[in-house]
């Protein structure tokens, strides 16, 4: 099973959208795919990220735009006729067919002799390591395993596009883990080009090759895991990210790249995203792991604890300032629980954005 | 368990509990009474009632009738010559219609109409389709007003007029119950067919169909058992001395017009053993077919 063999060079999203109504679920979704690559949808739900992987499928369709493979235009394609694989977030296998009919299904819909079913279904169950299973109906299969089914049968048929719609949602925490190594695993033994839907930034991070955010239908920011987690062009990426602390408030001074943020009764600085002069109403967000009790340190952040957690090597405390900001911070000791502490933000790390 | 022992049991309920019996069973009780009064017994009396034959000839003498008289055993032919047809082309059109309507934004309007002629009952349906359908009819003067035909159409008192009538009033039943079948399917099961490469047809031939099957085969069964207990439309839209001449016609002139009760009980019986013998049959069948689970995973 080689996709390499495929004849095309990238698939192009050209300003697609999708009402529904009077509601613009997707608007002007431009994006453009390289063969073999891994793009995953980002955005909390409702931002529009399954409508647009449905679009591509064929199974909702377009009220604008193009979707092009190569130059040729696929958007008005019954999904039958587009030749991509999709994984469901409910994994949608057939429950009356066996593993090996499962995964055979796309082959055998296309007309391939039974031979070349038969090599190719082996090869499959092998590549998601369902050897013994093959007989099975689904219903007799673990979830984990059903989820491998799922990919096996979008992948056998050497599509030119995966498409998985939060395929590992379902799965609890540790199996989710797994099976995230297991798609990766795959991803980089069959190089098939993929979208991934998905609202866990963990996982957008550790499995895609470039991260797509999506907000209210329209992309945010695209790059690379590196690009998103160190530098998001917005305050709603950044939240994402992991920017879980935010300061509301005014740019007093700029120094370079370095801006100090007045928040009412504290200043704060940080790293400018964009271009902010002095005045402009600003907003630095900061991750919980970059605020840190600052002992004896004079002109740090003055908060009152609210809430100490244990997390093993280190606590993970809540504390509100005098205005009433929560704040989530690390820190290698438990400070008591109502008492008044000094919490300080690396100017590295924190990141100021146009409010 | 000593604990519980040691301790006096305050109610009733939990008396009961004590000794394995859940009190919120005993609710079951006046409707097994019912069950018993109106249909358990009644059927145990006529099974007796036929086999003590007002003729002479013994126990089995109704049922030795019965099977050498043509006039009378021709009728379980009749009937299975009307009931299996009208249940077949039923089932088989519920399927599509199902399938259609289950994607439709009024669904409910049309499952309305659709079902009206249940709540008319066969009576109305026949006596309005004996005019509608008779000599002087819309139906056959339209068709010659257009000039399709010469002559009216002999819709009534023969096979067809009953044939009709019957897929009338059965229909909307087979009809509910498909649809009920088709909406229970995962509808994510078609998408994943379909963005598989399985065609319109395909995904109908092997997706749908097989999850089908044991829900149509219950449907042909309680559809078959309504329509092979067709009664009044053989007698209004039919020719009932005829090829409409049903079991049930049988059985209602025994009783009713030689007024030999254990006869009509013997016909009703041999009626019953028909019925059941079709729908082991189906089910048998049905047994060879996937049964289980109709969506794709976890929900």
């Amino acid at each position: 099973m080689q996709l390499a063999s495929m004849p095309f060079n990238e698939i192009r999203l050209e300003k697609m959208s999708r009402a529904f109504g009077a509601l613009n679920a997707l608007r002007e979704i431009s994006l453009s795919i390289k063969k073999g690559e891994f793009i995953a949808l980002l955005g909390p739900s409702g931002c529009g990220k399954s409508t647009a992987l449905n679009c591509i499928a064929g199974l909702l369709s377009t009220t604008g735009g193009g979707i092009f493979i190569d130059d040729k235009r696929i958007d008005q394609f019954k999904p039958e006729d587009r030749g991509f694989g999709m994984v469901f977030q409910n994994y949608a296998l057939f429950p009356h067919m066996s593993v090996r009919k499962n995964i055979g299904f796309g082959l055998k819909m296309r007309g391939r002799p039974q031979s070349e079913i038969d090599t190719k279904v082996e090869e499959a169950i092998k590549l998601v390591r369902l050897q013994g299973h093959a007989d099975k109906l689904p219903g007799q299969l673990s979830g984990g395993q059903q989820q491998r089914v799922a990919i096996a049968r979008a992948i056998v048929i050497e599509p030119p596009l995966v498409l998985m719609d939060e395929p590992l949602s379902n799965l609890d925490a540790k199996l989710r883990l797994e099976m995230r190594a297991e798609i990766r695993r795959i991803h980089n033994q069959m190089k098939a080009t993929t979208i991934y839907v998905t609202h866990d930034q963990d996982e957008a991070l550790s499995l895609a090759d470039r991260i797509v955010v999506l907000r209210d239908g329209q992309i945010r920011q695209v790059g690379t895991p590196h690009e998103l987690y160190e530098k998001p062009a917005h305050l709603d990426v950044a939240e994402f990210m992991g920017f879980r602390n935010r300061f509301a408030g005014k740019v007093v001074s700029r120094d370079g790249d370095r801006a100090t943020v007045s928040a009412g009764s504290f200043s704060v600085s940080g790293t400018v995203v964009g271009d902010l002069q002095p005045g402009a109403s600003a907003v630095l967000a900061g991750r919980p792991d970059d605020v840190l009790l600052a002992d004896g340190v004079t002109g740090g952040v003055p908060v009152t604890v609210e809430a100490i957690e244990y997390r093993g090597r280190e606590y993970v405390g809540i504390a509100r300032t005098a205005d009433g900001v929560e704040i989530i911070f690390h820190a290698d000791r438990a400070p008591d629980v109502g008492s008044a502490v000094n919490l300080s933000i690396d100017p590295a790390r924190a990141l100021v954005f146009a409010a | 368990m000593s604990v519980i022992t040691d301790h006096e049991p305050t109610s009733l309920r939990k008396k009961l509990a004590l000794r394995g019996i859940d009190g919120v069973t005993l609710l079951l009780l006046p409707s097994v009474i019912f069950v018993l009064a109106i249909f358990i017994y009644p059927f145990f009396y006529g099974l007796m009632l036929s086999f003590t034959p007002i003729r002479e000839g013994g126990m089995f003498a109704n049922y030795i009738a019965f099977f050498s008289d043509p006039y009378l055993y021709n009728t379980i032919g009749a009937t299975l010559r009307l009931a299996v047809p009208v249940t077949l082309l039923c089932v088989a059109f519920a399927v599509p219609v199902a399938m259609r309507v289950r994607l439709m934004k009024h669904q409910r309007l049309l499952t309305t109409i659709l079902v009206l002629p249940i709540t008319l009952g066969t009576v109305l349906v026949a006596q309005g389709m004996l005019n509608y359908l008779g000599p002087q009819g819309w139906f056959s003067r339209t068709l010659m007003l257009l000039h399709i035909v010469d002559s009216p159409v002999k819709l009534t008192n023969n096979y067809w007029g009953v044939f009709l009538s019957l897929v009338v009033t059965v229909f909307p039943f087979t009809f509910l119950l498909t649809l009920s079948y088709v909406t229970g399917i995962d509808p994510g099961l078609e998408k994943a067919a379909a963005t598989h490469g399985a065609s319109a047809w395909q995904r109908f031939r092997h997706v749908m169909l097989p999850l089908l099957v044991p829900g149509l085969a219950i449907a042909f069964c309680l559809t078959f058992v309504q329509a092979f207990a067709v009664f009044p439309s053989a007698v209004l839209l039919g020719a009932p001395s005829g090829p409409t001449r049903v079991i049930s016609i049988a059985a209602a002139q025994a009783a009713f017009e030689q007024y030999d009760f254990t006869m009509a009980s013997a016909i009703a019986m041999i009626m019953g053993v028909v019925q059941l013998c079709i729908v082991l049959l189906v089910l048998v069948i049905r047994n060879l077919f996937y049964r289980g689970a109709t969506s794709g995973g976890k929900g």
